[in-house]
C-alpha cells in the first residue's frame, strides 16, 4: 500500500443556479491572455446539450480517456505509445478552434467614432485570431444556456443513451440542469499518459495535475487524451494549458477561485487519502458500471489507525491526515454517498465529484397521481430522468444515484419535521440507511454550508521541499526566463511577437 | 578570388554555422525553454494540415537521414561492404527523389496554408514564414541537383561531398578543396543547407531536438512528481 493525499472537489448541483460566477472569476485570474481567450478552465454548461467543445462527451468521435483492451490492460483511447507518436505530425483527434469557438471582441470604438448615421451604430464582432470581421458567432462555452437551441441538436447529448429522449423535447416534459466543468485532477489522468514529452505530471503531495510550461513542446496529444476536453492548446504560445486548481491558493490553505466566489456555495474542497498502488487495477475494472464502486474502494478511511500509520510512513503530514478526517469530500462521497464522479466510464478516476440535482416532481399538477414512497416522493418521478443522471455520473448504474437522491429528499423531510413540526422522525433517516445524527451533519454541510465546513484545506509544507530563503524576492509566477516574462526586448530566440491581428481595442 | 570565396564558404562557413547551431540551441534550451515548441497551428486550421504536415515530415525525415548516412558514412565502409559509388548514387537519386517529391507536395500544401489562410497568416511570425520558404528553396535546389547528377552516374561527384563533409567534421583545413569545382547548383544547395543550421536555433526548428522518442521507453503511462523535484 502506498498512501497519497489529494485535494478533491465536490460540486452540489442541487444548489447550482448557473450564474457563471465561477467561470468569470477563473477567466479573469487565469486565462485573460492572448491564445487563451477561447479557453475556459471552468465553464458552466446547461444539460442536456452537446457542450463545449462541441460533443465533448462523444468519445467515439474525440477518443478521450482510456480503452480497456481484451487483454485486460488499459491504454489511452487515442492509441498506445507507438500510435500516439505516429500521429504526432497531424493529430487526427484534435478539435479545431471552431469546435470551441473563435474568440472575438467587438468594435467598441465604432460606437464613439461613427459618423452621423441613419441607424444607431453597433459594435460588431471581430476575430481575435485573424483580426477579420466575424459575421456570426457560432458557439461558446455556454451556448446552450437554459435550453438554448433546438432540442434535436441538444439531444445529440451522449447522456441520453438508453433514455427514450423524444418525449423530453416536449415543452411539458422538458428538463435541464447546470453542469460546471473543470479539470478533474484524475487519479489516472489520460492527459499525463498521452503526453509524449512527459511535461504533464500529477503532484504527489496534493494530486494536482499540472503542465510544466517549460517542458511542453506542443505535441497536443493531451488535448485529445483528456476525455473532459479540459486541456487547451494556447495558440499563441504553442503550449498546452489547463486548470491548475489554483495551486498557489491551495498551497496557502485557500480555496480555488471558482470555489471561493461561488455564490450558491455549491463547492467543497477537502483531502482524500487513497491507495496509489490500486489505481491501475481499479481503472482496469472489466465492467464500466463497476468503475464507480472500484474508485470508492481505493479511498482510505482516515480514522483507521492502520491507515494513519501507513500514511505517516508514506510522508503524509499530520495536518493532512487530520484534514482528511474532517474532509467534506469524504463525507459526501464515502459516508453519505451523495456525490459521484463525472463519467467514471472514461477510466480516469476523476477527483471532482458531483451531487446530482433534485428536480420538480414530474406532472405534479396531476395531484394524487404523484408517485409517493411513503412520506417521500419517489425519485423515479423526478423530472430529470434517473438514467440521464446515471449516464453522467455512474456509467449508467441507476441504483447509487437513486440512493443519493433519496438521501437528499430524506434530509429535507427529516429537517422539515424537525423545524416545522418539532418532531424528530428517526425512521426517515433509517429508511435511507442513515442515522438522525448523520442527517443533521448532512444538513449542516450541504444546506447551511458554512465556509469552514466547505473548505478544509491544509497548507502545503514548503519547508520540506524547497529553500524558502532562495525564493525571497523572486518573481514567483512568470512566463519564460526568470523575471523576463519571456518577452524581453533583447531576446534573440523567438519570444512571442506582437500579434499582427489588430483589434480596435488595442492602443497603438 | 574564386578560391577565396570557396575557402570562405566551404572552409570557414561550416564552422560558423555549426557553432551557432550547437551553442544557440544550448543557450535557448537553457535560458528560454518556454519558447521551445513545435509551434503547431493545427488548432486554428485543420484543413491541409493532415496531408501537408504528414507528407512534409515523412519526406524531410527520409531526406535528412539519407543525407546523414550518405555524407557521413566513411568511404571505406562502403568499400568494405562492397557498395559501388555508382550504385550508391543511384540509390540516393531514387530514394532522395521519391522522398523529395513527397516532401514537395507536403511543403507546397503547408506554404499555401501559411501564406493564404487568414488565421494562419495573421499568427505567423517572420521566422515561421521565412524558415518555411528557406526549406522550400532548399528542397527545390536539392531536387534540381538530380538533373545534374543524372549526367554523370559513376558516383564520382558524390565522393567529393563525402570527403568534404567528413573533412569538415574531422577538422581538415583543406576540406573545401573537395567541392571547389562542383557545379553551381550543388554549391548553392550546400550553402543554403549550412544556412539552415545557422538559422535553426532562432526558429521553431528547435523542436527537432525534442523528438519525443523517449516516450516509448516510459515505464507505464503515469508520471507523479513531488511539488519541487529533488535536485
Amino acid at each position: 500500500m502506498k498512501i497519497r493525499a489529494q485535494i478533491g472537489m465536490v460540486l452540489n448541483l442541487d444548489k447550482c443556479i448557473g450564474c457563471h460566477t465561477c467561470s468569470i472569476t477563473c477567466k479573469n485570474v487565469w486565462t485573460s491572455r492572448e491564445g487563451m481567450e477561447y479557453a475556459w478552465f471552468n465553464n458552466v454548461e446547461t444539460k442536456p446539450g452537446i457542450g463545449y467543445p462541441k460533443d465533448w462527451e462523444n468519445q467515439k468521435r474525440w477518443k478521450g480517456g482510456w480503452n480497456r483492451k481484451t487483454s485486460g490492460a488499459i491504454e489511452p483511447r487515442i492509441g498506445g505509445k507507438w500510435r500516439i507518436l505516429a500521429n504526432i505530425f497531424a493529430n487526427p483527434d484534435l478539435p479545431e478552434i471552431d469546435d470551441y469557438y473563435e474568440p472575438f471582441t467587438f468594435d467598441y470604438e465604432h460606437l464613439q467614432k461613427a459618423p452621423e448615421l441613419e441607424a444607431v451604430p453597433t459594435a460588431r464582432p471581430r476575430s481575435l485570431i485573424s483580426g477579420e470581421r466575424m459575421e456570426k458567432i457560432e458557439w461558446g462555452p455556454n451556448w446552450e444556456e437554459i435550453l438554448g437551441g433546438e432540442f434535436s441538436k441538444r439531444s445529440v447529448d451522449s447522456n441520453f443513451e438508453g433514455v427514450q429522449k423524444e418525449m423530453y423535447g416536449q415543452f411539458e416534459n422538458t428538463f435541464m440542469m447546470y453542469l460546471p466543468r473543470l479539470c478533474e485532477h484524475c487519479l489516472n489522468p489520460a492527459c499525463v499518459a498521452s503526453c509524449p514529452s512527459g511535461a504533464i505530471y500529477k503532484r504527489e503531495e496534493d494530486g494536482i495535475v499540472l503542465i510544466d510550461q517549460d517542458k511542453c513542446r506542443g505535441w497536443r496529444m493531451c488535448v485529445s487524451g483528456c476525455p473532459y476536453k479540459k486541456i487547451y492548446y494556447n495558440w499563441s504560445s504553442g503550449k498546452s494549458e489547463k486548470c491548475i486548481f489554483c495551486y498557489p491558493r491551495i498551497e496557502a490553505g485557500q480555496p480555488t477561485v471558482c470555489s471561493e466566489t461561488c455564490v450558491g456555495r455549491i463547492r467543497y474542497l477537502g483531502v482524500v487519502l487513497y491507495d496509489a498502488d490500486q489505481i491501475e487495477a481499479a481503472a482496469s475494472t472489466p465492467d464500466e458500471a463497476d468503475l464507480y464502486a472500484a474508485q470508492l474502494k481505493i479511498f482510505l478511511d482516515p480514522s483507521d489507525p492502520k491507515v494513519i500509520a501507513q500514511a505517516r510512513a508514506d510522508g503524509v503530514p499530520d495536518a493532512w491526515i487530520e484534514a482528511a478526517r474532517r474532509s467534506p469530500i469524504w463525507k459526501m462521497a464515502m459516508e453519505w454517498k451523495v456525490a459521484f464522479p463525472l463519467h467514471p466510464e472514461y477510466r480516469t478516476l476523476p477527483m471532482v465529484w458531483y451531487v446530482p440535482p433534485l428536480s420538480p416532481i414530474q406532472s405534479a399538477a396531476e395531484a394524487g397521481k404523484m408517485g409517493m414512497d411513503g412520506a417521500m416522493p419517489d425519485v423515479k418521478s423526478l423530472r430529470i430522468p434517473l438514467r440521464y443522471l446515471a449516464n453522467l455520473l455512474t456509467a449508467g448504474d441507476v441504483a447509487p444515484v437513486a440512493t443519493g437522491l433519496e438521501r437528499m429528499l430524506a434530509m429535507r423531510a427529516y429537517m422539515r419535521a424537525k423545524t416545522i413540526d418539532g418532531v424528530i422522525i428517526e425512521s426517515i433517516a433509517a429508511r435511507v440507511g442513515l442515522t438522525g445524527l448523520q442527517i443533521e451533519d448532512m444538513y449542516q454541510t450541504m444546506a447551511i454550508a458554512n465556509y469552514e465546513d466547505r473548505f478544509v484545506i491544509p497548507t502545503a509544507h514548503r519547508e520540506t521541499g524547497e529553500d524558502a530563503f532562495d525564493l525571497r524576492g523572486s518573481c514567483g509566477f512568470s512566463f519564460g526566463n526568470g523575471c523576463s516574462g519571456g518577452e524581453t526586448e533583447t531576446n534573440l530566440f523567438g519570444a512571442p511577437k506582437k500579434p499582427r491581428a489588430k483589434t480596435p481595442m488595442e492602443v497603438e | 578570388m574564386n578560391a577565396y570565396v570557396n575557402h570562405a564558404l566551404f572552409g570557414w562557413y561550416p564552422y560558423l554555422c555549426l557553432t551557432v547551431f550547437l551553442l544557440g540551441s544550448w543557450l535557448r534550451f537553457d535560458r528560454e525553454q518556454y519558447t521551445w515548441r513545435t509551434g503547431s497551428s493545427q488548432l486554428l486550421r485543420r484543413r491541409q494540415l493532415f496531408w501537408g504536415s504528414n507528407l512534409f515530415h515523412v519526406g524531410i525525415l527520409i531526406i535528412f537521414l539519407g543525407h546523414c548516412a550518405g555524407l557521413l558514412t566513411p568511404i571505406w565502409v562502403f568499400d568494405a561492404v562492397g557498395i559501388s559509388h555508382g550504385f550508391k548514387q543511384g540509390l540516393a537519386i531514387v530514394v532522395g527523389g521519391f522522398a523529395g517529391l513527397i516532401c514537395l507536395v507536403g511543403i507546397a500544401l503547408l506554404t499555401h496554408r501559411r501564406l493564404l489562410d487568414p488565421r494562419i497568416r495573421a499568427n505567423s511570425s517572420f521566422g515561421d514564414t521565412a524558415i518555411l520558404l528557406v526549406l522550400f528553396a532548399q528542397l527545390l535546389l536539392g531536387l534540381s541537383t538530380i538533373f545534374v547528377s543524372l549526367g554523370a552516374l559513376d558516383g564520382h561527384e558524390m565522393v567529393k561531398f563525402m570527403n568534404w563533409a567528413q573533412g569538415v567534421l574531422t577538422l581538415q583545413t583543406d576540406a573545401w578543396e573537395n567541392v571547389a569545382d562542383v557545379p553551381l547548383v550543388f554549391k548553392l544547395h550546400l550553402v543554403l543547407g549550412m544556412t539552415i543550421f545557422l538559422l535553426f536555433p532562432f526558429t521553431r526548428l528547435v523542436h527537432v531536438w525534442s523528438a519525443p522518442i523517449w516516450y516509448l521507453g516510459r515505464k507505464g503511462y503515469q508520471i507523479v512528481r513531488t511539488r519541487v523535484p529533488a535536485e
